[in-house]
């Protein structure tokens, strides 16, 4: 990451975090709302740093994957089905139902991934028009599923909305949660813990070794690979399924991290944040993680403000309005994919089918 | 000598064409055999086939006597087959060391032992004769050395038998006296070459045995000292051809294009055209040598207004048109053969009635304003696919389904059939066979004649030296000289193309 | 390869190519998603061939049926349209639904707001003109500005035109709820006030809901295909579209040309919005337009980009949502099968080589051509 695209990340989370800091400070100390910002901005990054990396692996592959948001949605319904399936009819215990829950999730975003990759690996559809049909895809069926599932009398669950399992308990980082005030960090959930360790093992995968040098290989030159036998399509395949599974990850963060439910359309755009984020990241894990944490921050931001409604300054009243402070993370968004704060290389095959 | 690779009856049938039609080849231990044959002959479908990247449909090879089936390039690498492919296969991100252990990694536990690659590139490179850093970045190498990285890659990979794919396009003529310097001490080691070629002098100068291909068949075996130059010509086309081109000497006459000092950064932003100037007359041919890369595609981009100019000026019939749109550009009559015609000159997808009117859609008598005549557009089709003898079943077949010759036919006939003054031709016969050269050849020396100012870029000097007036040598983005094609010489041109300036730049 | 190369002669009683490519394999895809669909229903225990027959009787059972489907396909052939041509032009536009939402806005608040703003009255067709050519307007800008930003900034337009659509839903959620929200105490719901009646755009006959919508519909249809096929733009869209670098060497201003792709489209998009609100809603209500746009990029596809294909496909995906209702009335399926239905279509259509894939049809590669990679 090059330092102009640091100073900006780091710009935006501390301008971000002083509006709220400034607006909440009548209520509480600024210390502990620098706290609190942190933990949400670390939690709510998790989807974006998951997705980002889905982008990576699959991306570094050569495989454009714009049906991240697709595979999240679809995962995340998948996800809390299995959760709540277990939960209430085979009454198993909420902590064991939510692991199968991400289990399933995880399963569910491989086989998109081996669908994108049968797509457009093998039959060498426009890349950007299958994960398209992903996206769609995946509101159709889990907008049909929801209602058949969850709304219809004679389902299994009787037409109601069961008693859910809850979320997944947070899990203290031993010693650093023991810092006062600032401990609270290192208080998170599983996923957003796993979240940050795998960006530390996708970075070894993919740069430190032979899988990972391969990979790159297939995203940059297929060719190249192919006249040293490399099998181009089986390391596609590999790394779209790996990214599928990653996204399928991200999509457990809605329904099992995040809230206990599932509502259609959840993943409100965050598989596409994450593309801009790997973009920004420059098709690294650790870039990656960064970008995500800035939408992250955005994020963050606009929760925290909504807290503090009630003591926002006059002059600055268009914050009263979550629509207006929910644009940020798009805007942000836009505004990174111009490439102002520093052009980007992609992968030089990214998004190009491979034809022997 | 024992023979260690054979092609037994080789077929290979692609879409529409039979590649390779009971192709028989064989290769002994320690000797070069060239494979000759121009464009499209079979040549490089034959070694693909032995490389394991095509399965052929029918024949049979054996390795050291031993039949083998390939279903990839790993089966042909583990029975001793390397190959240096005509495009590098070579991913510019990576450094050499990374590039060269690539499929056959070394690793420490799970991380990739970078150190132990290092040292035996060092090793194998020295053996050679050169040094390679296993640490630089392929990006950032020359293609005469990034051509010697793919030398190591095989090596490495223990190669005994290495195909060579036309690997002097590239190079200099020195660089090539170094190639097959490396070329003799491989052979001496015992090592056995397959070298592909369709330039006849340096087959002479490097075979022990020559093999010819035409038409995706063998259609003769020979030894340097049993044939000559022109016999080769005539066995490679299976007709008479004439090694030199006919031409009249040519009558300057008043400056259509003058550059001066003209600076153009490439899209790295480094300096890619470094304080170039150049005047062409009407009715001359500048002709532009030089090795790939050395800044003949981003000049030629800025004077046809597609790159941006950051220094200096184009003079276009006394006009300034540095920074000016493609559009006005051609309209004050440049005609512009692309470099990459597929890229660039043609839309593929889009019949060959669309393509004949690409720059020319929105004037009369096509368009008077906002509606297209395509009725006007078809006539003129038929017009032209009469006139440049395009083979086409008709006008509205789709452009990418013609041969790379009929292909640059339909450029030239659309670029050469209004009212120009300057014609640039960007390497205009790359990859073509010698009739659709000679032709092209023809048509260039023609506009000449009829007074139009020819500036044409090239990186085959052989093609550079027949056609031009005079000769400007490009590198590392300077002119270093412009001479006169009747002072010019294969070995001074090279030496140029080199960077080696003995006498003072005229 | 020899001078003689060229394309085989194939002589045998096969289609055509050009008519498998646009109507072989649409068909093909449909019918393997209603297959499919089928499954899904008897998988839900529902029976598919009276699942299907009640569809087909709500599409077409009746003259008021058959209305009703011209209603839901009008806007579907103005964002289909709009989805067409920026696949044309090497686009796209995922955008559809926040540019007709704000055609929609647009319409609406000229069609209730203005006469009070002028303190006058407009003359009923200069009002319904206002409204519609407001909306247009609102969309193309809307679709403008990705447009805008991919040309100058290589600023890709899937993600951009996605966030646009962010953008929109949560700019009109603020309209809606806040400056145009419709001040009847009764009201809860995030909507504008009724346009005014000068604004309205009649039905057809009075005892059906059929509009000058539709009629409007197809004459853009034709409109689109003119301006491709026919006119200098087009030409510039298409070769654009085809091929960047060929486009640019042949002197067309490519970055203007895709901004002019985009602010069409957008322009499409929004009237798709703009007629809904003078033609049938007479106001714009939040969560209206969420759907459109995938349906629209559906369309698009499946009509394989040409305007007669896209008419083809809005009445087919017209007749599914309008049979639908009918069909939950009559065997309880639920009408979100549709969706399932018309994603599978979607997925058969868009990977056309997964129909010819099943039926083993050789392709004549004619392969569809999006700018790749992100970015410059």
């Amino acid at each position: 990451m090059n330092k102009r695209r640091f100073y900006f990340i780091a710009a935006i989370i501390i301008l971000l975090y002083l509006i709220v800091i400034l607006i909440g400070s009548a209520q509480i100390s600024p210390l502990v709302l620098l706290v609190s910002l942190l933990a949400t901005t670390i939690s709510v990054a998790t989807p974006l740093t998951l997705g980002a990396l889905s982008g990576v692996f699959c991306e570094r592959a050569g495989v454009v994957n714009i049906g991240i948001e697709g595979m999240m949605l679809t995962s995340a319904f998948f996800g809390w089905f299995g959760a709540v399936f277990l939960n209430t009819i085979w009454s198993v215990p909420p902590l064991a139902s939510l692991l199968f829950g991400v289990l399933v999730a995880i399963i569910i975003g491989g086989l998109l991934g081996l669908l994108h990759a049968w797509l457009s690996v093998s039959l060498k559809v426009d890349q950007v028009i299958g994960g398209t049909v992903i996206n769609i895809l995946a509101i159709g069926i889990t907008g049909f599923l929801n209602r058949q599932l969850f709304f219809e009398k004679n389902s299994i669950f009787g037409g109601q909305i069961p008693h859910a399992p809850g979320v997944l308990p947070r899990i203290s980082i031993p010693f650093l949660v023991d810092i006062p005030v600032v401990g609270k960090v290192f208080e998170q959930q599983p996923i957003a813990v796993a979240a940050i360790v795998l960006v530390i093992v996708a970075n070894f995968v993919l740069f430190r070794t032979r899988w990972g040098l391969r990979t790159r290989a297939v995203g940059e030159h297929p060719r190249a690979a192919d006249t040293i036998g490399i099998n181009v399509y089986k390391m596609r395949y590999w790394n779209v399924i790996i990214g599928g599974m990653l996204a399928g990850l991200a999509g457990a963060y809605f329904t099992i991290e995040s809230v206990p439910s599932f509502e259609p359309l959840m993943t409100n755009g965050r598989g596409f944040i994450s593309l801009a984020a790997m973009i920004f990241g420059n098709w690294t894990p650790f870039g990656a993680w960064a970008a995500a944490l800035v939408f992250g921050a955005a994020q963050a931001f606009q929760i925290n403000l909504q807290q503090f409604r009630a003591v926002i300054p006059p002059e600055w009243a268009f914050l009263q309005y979550s629509y207006v402070v929910g644009m940020v993370p798009y805007i942000l968004t836009m505004v990174i994919l111009t490439g102002v704060i520093g052009k980007t290389v992609a992968p030089a095959a990214d998004g190009t089918p491979y034809e022997k | 000598m024992s023979i260690v690779l054979e092609a037994h009856g080789i077929r290979k049938q692609f879409p529409g064409v039979l590649a390779n039609d009971d192709v028989s080849f064989d290769l002994k231990k320690g000797e070069i055999h060239v494979l000759l044959g121009e464009n499209g002959a079979g040549k490089s479908t034959l070694m693909n086939v032995l490389y394991g990247l095509y399965k052929p449909d029918g024949g049979e090879i054996r390795v050291n006597g031993q039949a083998i089936s390939m279903s990839s390039p790993r089966d042909a690498i583990e029975h001793g087959i390397g190959m240096v492919h005509q495009h590098f296969m070579l991913i510019p991100v990576f450094t050499v060391a990374e590039n060269i252990m690539l499929g056959m990694e070394s690793v420490r536990g799970l991380a990739l032992d970078e150190k132990v690659v290092a040292e035996r590139v060092r090793e194998l490179s020295r053996d050679l004769g050169m040094e390679l850093d296993p640490n630089a970045y392929v990006h950032d190498l020359s293609v005469g050395v990034q051509q010697r990285v793919e030398i190591v890659k095989a090596l490495y990979r223990k190669a005994e038998i290495l195909i060579l794919d036309e690997p002097t396009a590239v190079l200099t003529p020195q660089e090539v006296e170094d190639l097959f310097k490396i070329m003799h001490d491989l052979t001496n080691r015992g090592v056995s070459i397959v070298f592909i070629t369709h330039k006849l002098k340096e087959v002479l100068e490097v075979a022990d045995r020559i093999t010819v291909m035409r038409g995706g068949k063998v259609v003769g075996s020979t030894t340097p000292s049993e044939i000559s130059e022109a016999e080769l010509a005539n066995l490679m086309v299976g007709r008479e051809v004439s090694l030199t081109v006919d031409k009249a000497a040519a009558q300057p006459k008043e400056t259509v294009l003058e550059v001066s000092n003209l600076r153009v950064l490439d899209n790295l932003g480094t300096v890619a055209v470094d304080d170039v100037s150049l005047t062409v007359q009407a009715g001359e041919i500048l002709g532009i040598a030089g090795v790939q890369g050395n800044g003949q595609t981003e000049l030629v981009r800025a004077l046809t207004g597609l790159a941006r100019v950051s220094g200096g000026s184009i003079r276009l019939d006394g006009q300034e048109v540095a920074n000016a749109s493609p559009r006005r550009i051609t309209e004050l009559g440049s005609a512009h053969i692309p470099e990459d015609r597929q890229k660039d000159g043609l839309v593929l997808p889009f019949p060959v009635m669309d393509n004949l009117v690409l720059n020319t859609y929105y004037l009369p008598p096509f368009s008077q304003g906002l509606v297209v005549h395509w009725d006007r557009a078809l006539e003129n089709a038929n017009q032209r696919i009469e006139q440049f003898d395009i083979r086409t079943p008709s006008a509205m077949t789709h452009v990418g389904t013609l041969s790379g010759g009929n292909q640059q036919k339909v450029i030239v006939a659309r670029e050469l059939s209004r009212p120009i003054k300057l014609l640039i031709a960007s390497q205009p016969t790359r990859g073509l066979d010698v009739g659709s050269i000679e032709y092209i050849h023809g048509q260039i020396i023609k506009r000449r004649d009829e007074g139009v100012a020819v500036l044409l870029v090239s990186t085959e000097l052989d093609e550079v030296l027949q056609l031009s007036d005079r000769i400007a040598v490009m590198y590392r983005g300077k002119i270093l000289a412009v001479v006169p094609a009747a002072e010019a010489t294969k070995e001074s041109i090279g030496l140029l193309m080199a960077g080696i300036t003995e006498k003072k730049p005229a | 390869m020899s001078e003689e190369q060229g394309p085989k002669k194939t002589r045998s009683f096969k289609l055509p190519p050009q008519l498998v490519n646009t109507g072989l394999v649409p068909l093909l895809a449909v019918l393997t998603s209603m297959v499919v669909g089928g499954l899904i229903i008897a998988a839900a225990g529902g029976n598919p061939f009276a699942a299907y027959a009640g569809l087909f009787e709500g599409a077409f059972g009746s003259l008021n049926a058959l209305s009703e489907t011209t209603v839901w396909a009008s806007p579907y052939i103005f964002a289909g349209l709009a989805v067409a041509v920026g696949f044309k032009g090497g686009l796209f536009n995922i955008g559809a639904e926040g540019q007709l939402a704000f055609g929609a806005v647009a319409a609406a608040w000229i069609g209730y707001a203005l006469p009070g703003m002028l303190g006058a009255d407009i003359p009923a067709v200069l009002h319904v003109i206002l409204a519609v050519g407001g909306g247009m307007l609102a969309g193309g800008i809307w679709a403008a500005i990705p447009g805008f930003l991919k040309a100058y900034t290589g600023g890709h337009e899937v993600i951009n035109t996605i966030m646009m659509n962010y953008i929109a839903l949560n700019l009109t959620s603020f309209l809606l709820n806040g400056p145009m929200k419709d001040p009847n105490p009764m009201n809860v719901v995030a909507r504008t006030p009724l346009i005014v009646e000068s604004a309205h755009l009649p039905p057809v006959f009075p005892e059906f809901r059929f509009h000058w919508g539709f009629i409007l519909a197809i004459g853009m249809a034709v409109l689109v295909w003119w301006l491709l096929w026919k006119t200098t733009l087009g030409f510039e869209i298409r070769t654009t579209g085809a091929n960047l670098d060929a486009a640019r060497y042949a002197g067309v201003n490519v970055k203007r040309t895709i901004i002019v792709t985009m602010l069409f489209s957008g322009i499409l998009a929004g009237m798709a919005g703009a007629i809904e609100v003078t033609a049938l809603n007479y106001r714009h209500e939040l969560g209206f337009a969420v759907g459109y746009g995938f349906d629209a990029i559906a369309i698009a596809l499946l009509g394989k980009n040409h305007p007669a294909g896209v008419v083809l496909a809005s009445l087919l995906f017209a007749a599914m949502r309008n049979g639908a209702t009918r069909m939950q009335f009559l065997t309880q399926i639920p009408v979100d099968v549709i969706s399932v239905i018309q994603a599978l279509i979607l997925l058969f259509v868009a990977a056309d080589t997964v129909v010819r894939y099943i039926y083993r049809i050789r392709s004549r590669d004619e392969r569809f051509s999006l700018t790749r990679g992100w970015g410059k």
